[in-house]
């Protein structure tokens, strides 16, 4: 009984409807340790987290909190057995002061004035103890994010947590908060807290864990000490040894450059600078695909591209015309065709029928109807032969399509992109979330478009699909096009790359 | 001398106007600060009115009239919140049906109860909130220029004229410093922050509503039983609307709440008093301007072109814990 | 919350839910007029036979319905693109001023149907004018839709005042109204559709307008379902992010279903104004927009159950107005209730049932 663990999860199972988030999760987690849990966006890490926090209850299994059995049932459970909890998406009220994001929920009474006293005090002397400097009164909204992050840190500590969850917390930060907010943590371990530290990126591990455990499709696979590993070892472990899914495809034949970026800087919903004056080119006849974990910037530089998202400057020529920031409707007319990341937020309208959304984004061409008219029948025919010659299932046009599954919603999303033959296709995660023949059927209709002379923009966070189908690889990691290699470049160079080590 | 008569007289009957706003825009500040939004201020109010002539009436006693107006405009207020926080219903949707409800419900029972076509019988002037003289009145009077606001503005209200100026600061020692003032406003702006602070984000909203029924309570009593002395339909006449015009108007703050309603009580005193008067070079100003004032100005304001209202960011918007 | 992901079949979403929903508001309304010491029976009774019992009753009866189409055919189609108007009152009754002003300028030249294009013409033009603003701001601005369409009517109810109180008045009169319009200027009675069903129109209203009515539901729906603009609507009132993937231009589709919505709230006024009463009066909406919210709602935005909705409010208005005639313990307010709680019941809680609905129809289901 020297080493009693601060956290351990026996069994955990958690399931969404159809998804199976977590399955049979055990893990301990060491007392004063910083404990790290990595895997790729999907894998589980923030289900397993919130049934910790007391957000979900798990289907079954059990949580010890230094031995003892205890159930967690919401957020004030989780506090009052010392969890506290970094959330990925700040749970601060933002035109609060941090003194009084601190107390919410702490209050010590029901009128503020004594608690605010006493918060102001241990506040003074948790920024003693942990040199996190932060004025009180300050409006958290005017604060930087760095500042707002080290806010939530405070928070859990002026709960008193001994436990510290992290959900990606440098997803907001600049390379230097990051640096900090690592230094924070490992004063928190040497005063004897326990941190767990969720994230998909390889170079934050290493850079301060003790030890380390892997994610993958909702299971544990792995739990190992951080100097014992590798920053290869961990990817092959995120990624898994899948069947490698090798794709029948001749030596291209580059023509003229159809897609030209330049410059290009975007930055997202928050603010932050996502994608970082970046310039490539895509010519005809082949697939330029972007490597890279997933949040270095790639949605945002494809949204970019589709007209979605206004970038801050920079160029885009498509066709050799200059297209920055013009209507999606106006590229689509360009020969530009998008299929999106997320095809329920984007591609589709999911209470649309099938057959309306098999001309989303198109439905202004008179092949659907004279005028400012539809023609349902010519609809209703045009989606018709797209599911035959997509093998959509079911094959009922007039079916919701909210009742396809995903491989099949994704079809309906590649026959309505890639049968307007357009001239410069971009395609964002085309098999997520997709079952393997549909993954198969999908990944040859790309490479046909390749045949056929078209210009491809391939994104995708599956090294595989980059790797068999891409012509030329372009990495990109926060916000920066780090490298470009040629696609049986080895495993190990892609992985350095995308964690941002070499170029 | 006159000038300062009329002066007198329109800053008296601003204040009259104003204390219905008051109570009902606090009311409308509590709701919508926890992120519920209350078009239903005006049926509460009406619904309050009418229970508060009614039990006044059977029994004589003003404060029985008062607690009679708040229980039933809670229980309007519990219906608002059972749609809105428990059945995530459109809360729009909600205040809309519970205004036409008030509205019909006063008017079909004082009908069937009293039958005079809805109104109720006059309530005894003992049964009213009456005017309370200060004071020092009589020696104050003859002071020039403070006397005579002192005597005629400011002394010889009503104990509710009174009440709502006290339930400003009140709200916003409550909404300031108070724990549940604390909660209240966290709940209206994030509440995935309070739900993870462990504390309930339903519970804390039903409070927040429960509050604002308590106060239209207040602005019904005021109307049935302090302002007149029976319930006539739909004696709140807009009074709802125009509260949350201030409401807005104040950007949901409770001492611009103050002052937003005294402006909108002052046109509505205004317009009365200009009623027939010509303006020397511009004639007769028709006194819908005056009505339409506020509505105007909370459109313009809406506009960005005051500053900025910034509403509550959770407002209008059921909690679910997202996935 | 796991019965919110199961799939209901048709006939209960659209069939069953709103029924029960229906019963339950029946039921309590019932229960008030048993508290006041009437019969509830009786007194539907006297409703179903006042609003159905004769030619005249049913021309009641349709009348107000051909209202609430109107302003419920308004608040759906702002609906489908996503946005909440409840200004139809507003503007309706400022479109009262466009279908009053064409009638005064032409009815001394020429016979109704010349009159009738132009009446429709302003009527529209006005409602679309005062659903411009707050469609402006929304779009432009971002200031909440609600709110402004609640001040716009407000502000139209003033402006309204002032125009029939100072300027459109008779001058000698009292009444705050127009000069009645000469039949030129009147939209007539439909005795002849009562009479293709052998029934007399009597003194009943019912008049063109319930056809511009029925023709409006018919483009509406075409609009709606059958042209690229109705879709893009639809797609931007679903998923406002594939509207923007789809190349949708929100400004330009918010102003228009807005200028739509508030151009159908504003024909809503030639009923009452050129059918019925041949002049403008204050206040002659008397309600009839904020009705449309409830039409609308149980109707599901579609104009076939707005129909159904309208005639049944209908059927509630003229019902309401036998009742209190006959039972003058019961005033016609009860009409208001009964809506109030139709509304609670069918929007605000349309869900309050769905979970015990779900648990029945799965374990018959599985069963």
């Amino acid at each position: 009984m020297v080493d009693v663990a601060a956290i351990e999860l026996l069994g955990i199972d958690k399931r969404f409807g159809s998804v199976h988030a977590n399955k049979n999760i055990s893990l301990s987690v060491a007392k004063g340790s910083i404990h790290g849990i990595i895997g790729e966006n999907g894998a589980g890490k923030s289900t397993l987290m919130s049934i910790l926090y007391g957000f979900y209850q798990a289907d079954s299994g059990e949580i010890r909190v230094s031995g003892k059995p205890v159930s967690i049932r919401d957020s004030q459970a989780a506090i009052a057995v010392g969890i506290g909890m970094v959330h990925q998406h700040f749970m601060l009220v933002e035109n609060f002061t941090v003194l009084e994001n601190l107390m919410l929920g702490a209050e010590g009474g029901a009128f503020l004035g004594r608690g605010a006293d006493a918060a102001r005090n241990e506040l003074k002397r948790l920024e003693a103890e942990y040199g996190l400097d932060v004025d009180p009164d300050a409006v958290v909204e005017e604060l930087p994010v760095g500042l707002q992050q080290r806010v939530e840190i405070l928070k859990a500590l002026y709960r008193g947590a001994e436990i510290l969850i992290l959900d990606e917390p440098t997803g907001v930060l600049t390379p230097s908060e990051a640096d900090h907010l690592f230094k924070i943590l490992e004063q928190l371990r040497d005063q004897g807290k326990t941190v767990l530290f969720i994230t998909h990126k390889l170079r934050e591990i290493m850079a301060v864990t003790d030890t380390v455990s892997v994610m993958r499709r909702g299971e544990m696979v792995a739990t190992v000490k951080t100097k014992e590993t590798s920053v290869e070892e961990l990817a092959e472990l995120m990624v898994g040894r899948r069947v490698l899914l090798r794709v029948e495809k001749q030596a291209a034949n580059p023509g003229d450059v159809l897609l030209s970026v330049k410059n290009l800087t975007v930055k997202d919903g928050r603010g932050v600078v996502m994608v970082d004056n970046v310039s490539f080119d895509v010519r005809a006849g082949e697939i330029t695909g972007i490597a890279g974990v997933a949040g270095n910037g790639q949605s945002e530089l494809l949204e970019a591209i589709a007209g979605i998202r206004k970038p801050v400057s920079g160029e885009i020529y498509v066709n050799g015309e200059l297209l920055t920031a013009a209507n999606p409707a106006k590229l689509r007319d360009m020969g530009l065709a998008h299929i999106p990341e997320d095809r329920h937020h984007m591609g589709l309208v999911l209470p649309f029928e099938e057959n309306e959304n098999s001309m989303l984004g198109y439905h202004h061409d008179p092949l659907y109807g004279a005028g400012p008219f539809l023609d349902l029948e010519a609809i209703r025919k045009d989606a018709a032969d797209k599911i035959e010659k997509y093998d959509i299932r079911p094959p009922d046009p007039r079916l919701k399509t909210a009742n396809f599954s995903g491989g099949n919603q994704q079809k309906i999303v590649c026959a309505r992109e890639i049968e307007r033959d357009p001239k410069i296709l971009i395609i964002g995660q085309p098999t997520r979330g997709v079952d393997i023949g549909a993954i198969e059927f999908i990944h040859r209709r790309i490479i046909e478009m390749r045949d056929a002379g078209k210009a491809v923009l391939l994104v995708s966070v599956e090294l595989d699909e980059i790797r068999g189908l891409s012509d030329r690889v372009l990495v990109m990691f926060a916000g920066h096009v780090v490298g470009e290699t040629a696609p049986d470049a080895d495993e190990k160079t892609l992985g350095l790359m995308m964690a941002g080590i070499a170029a | 001398m006159e000038t300062f008569d009329i002066f007198i007289s329109i800053l008296g009957s601003t204040i009259r106007l104003s204390i219905p706003l008051i109570f009902t825009a606090l009311a409308g500040l509590f709701s919508e600060r926890a992120g519920v939004f209350d078009i239903g201020l005006e049926g509460k109010m009406l619904a309050g009115a009418f229970a508060a002539a009614c039990v006044a009436y059977l029994t004589g006693s003003a404060f029985a009239g008062l607690g009679a107006a708040i229980v039933v405009s809670m229980i309007f207020s519990l219906i608002h919140g059972f749609a809105s926080i428990t059945s995530r219903g459109n809360q729009i949707v909600s205040g809309v049906a519970l205004n036409f409800v008030a509205a019909g419900l006063a008017v079909v029972l004082g009908h069937a109860w009293f039958g005079q076509g809805g109104r109720t019988p006059t309530v005894a002037n003992d049964a009213r909130f009456q005017p309370i003289t200060l004071p020092g009145v009589d020696m104050m009077r003859d002071v020039p220029f403070i006397g005579p606001i002192y005597a005629n503005v400011i002394s010889g209200n009503n104990l509710l004229t009174y009440l709502a100026f006290l339930a400003v600061p009140l709200s916003w020692w409550v909404l300031y410093r108070t724990r549940f003032g604390l909660r209240l406003r966290a709940v209206g702006e994030n509440p995935g922050a309070v739900d993870t602070a462990g504390i309930s984000v339903i519970w804390l909203r039903y409070r927040a509503t429960l509050v604002a029924g308590f106060l239209c309570g207040f602005s019904g009593a005021y109307l049935a039983i302090a302002q007149s002395a029976a319930f006539i339909n739909n004696m709140s006449a807009g009074k709802g609307y125009i509260a949350l015009a201030a409401l807005i108007f104040a950007k949901w703050k409770p001492v611009p709440v103050l002052f937003a309603c005294l402006l909108f009580g002052f046109l509505d005193a205004f317009a009365n008093f200009m009623q027939g008067k010509a303006v020397p070079g511009l004639g007769e100003v028709p006194v819908q301007i005056f009505q339409a004032l506020p509505y105007v100005l909370t459109c313009v304001l809406l506009a960005g072109f005051i500053g900025v209202a910034r509403p509550p960011k959770a407002g209008g918007v059921a909690y679910t814990k997202e996935r | 919350m796991s019965t919110a992901s199961v799939k209901l079949p048709n006939w209960i979403n659209y069939g069953l839910m709103p029924l029960i929903n229906l019963i339950v508001a029946f039921l309590i309304s019932g229960l008030v007029i048993w508290l006041i010491g009437e019969s509830p029976l009786e007194a539907l009774d006297f409703m179903l036979r006042g609003a159905l019992g004769s030619g005249e009753a049913i021309g009641f009866t349709l009348y107000y319905a051909t209202s609430f189409i109107f302003t419920g055919l308004s608040v759906a189609i702002a609906f489908h693109a996503g946005l909440f108007n409840i200004g139809s009152e507003g503007q309706a009754y400022v479109g009262g001023l466009g279908a009053a002003l064409v009638a005064l300028a032409l009815d001394h030249y020429v016979p109704w149907y010349v009159t009738m294009p132009f009446a429709i013409l302003g009527a529209a033009l006005f409602g679309a004018a005062w659903a411009f603003i707050p469609a402006w701001m929304q779009a432009k601005r971002g200031s909440h839709i609600v709110i402004t369409t609640i001040m716009f009517n407000f502000i139209g109810a003033a402006l309204m005042v002032y125009l029939l109180v100072n300027v459109l008045i008779v001058p000698g009169k009292m009444a705050p109204e127009t000069r009645t319009f000469l039949p030129g200027g009147q939209l007539p009675k439909l005795d002849w559709l009562m009479a293709i069903f052998g029934m007399k129109l009597g003194a009943a209203p019912l008049n063109f307008s319930f056809i511009i009515a029925l023709v409006m539901c018919v483009l509406i729906w075409l609009l709606i379902w059958r042209t690229k603009l109705g879709f893009e609507m639809r797609t931007l009132g679903v998923s406002p992010s594939a509207a923007i993937y789809a190349g949708v231009p929100y400004v330009r589709t918010v102003i228009i279903a807005m200028l739509l919505s508030g151009a159908l709230a504003g024909m809503m006024a030639l009923n009452p104004v050129l059918g019925a009463s041949a002049r403008l009066q204050v206040e002659f909406v008397g309600g009839a927009g904020f009705v449309g919210i409830a039409v609308s709602l149980m109707g599901r935005n579609h104009p076939l159950g707005i129909v159904l909705a309208a005639i049944l409010f209908g059927l509630l208005y003229k019902g309401g107005d036998e009742l209190s005639f006959e039972r003058p313990a019961i005033t016609r307010d009860m009409v208001m209730v009964i809506q109030g709680l139709v509304i609670l019941f069918a929007g605000a809680l349309e869900h309050m049932f769905r979970p015990a609905i779900v648990k029945i129809y799965t374990r018959f289901a599985k069963g």
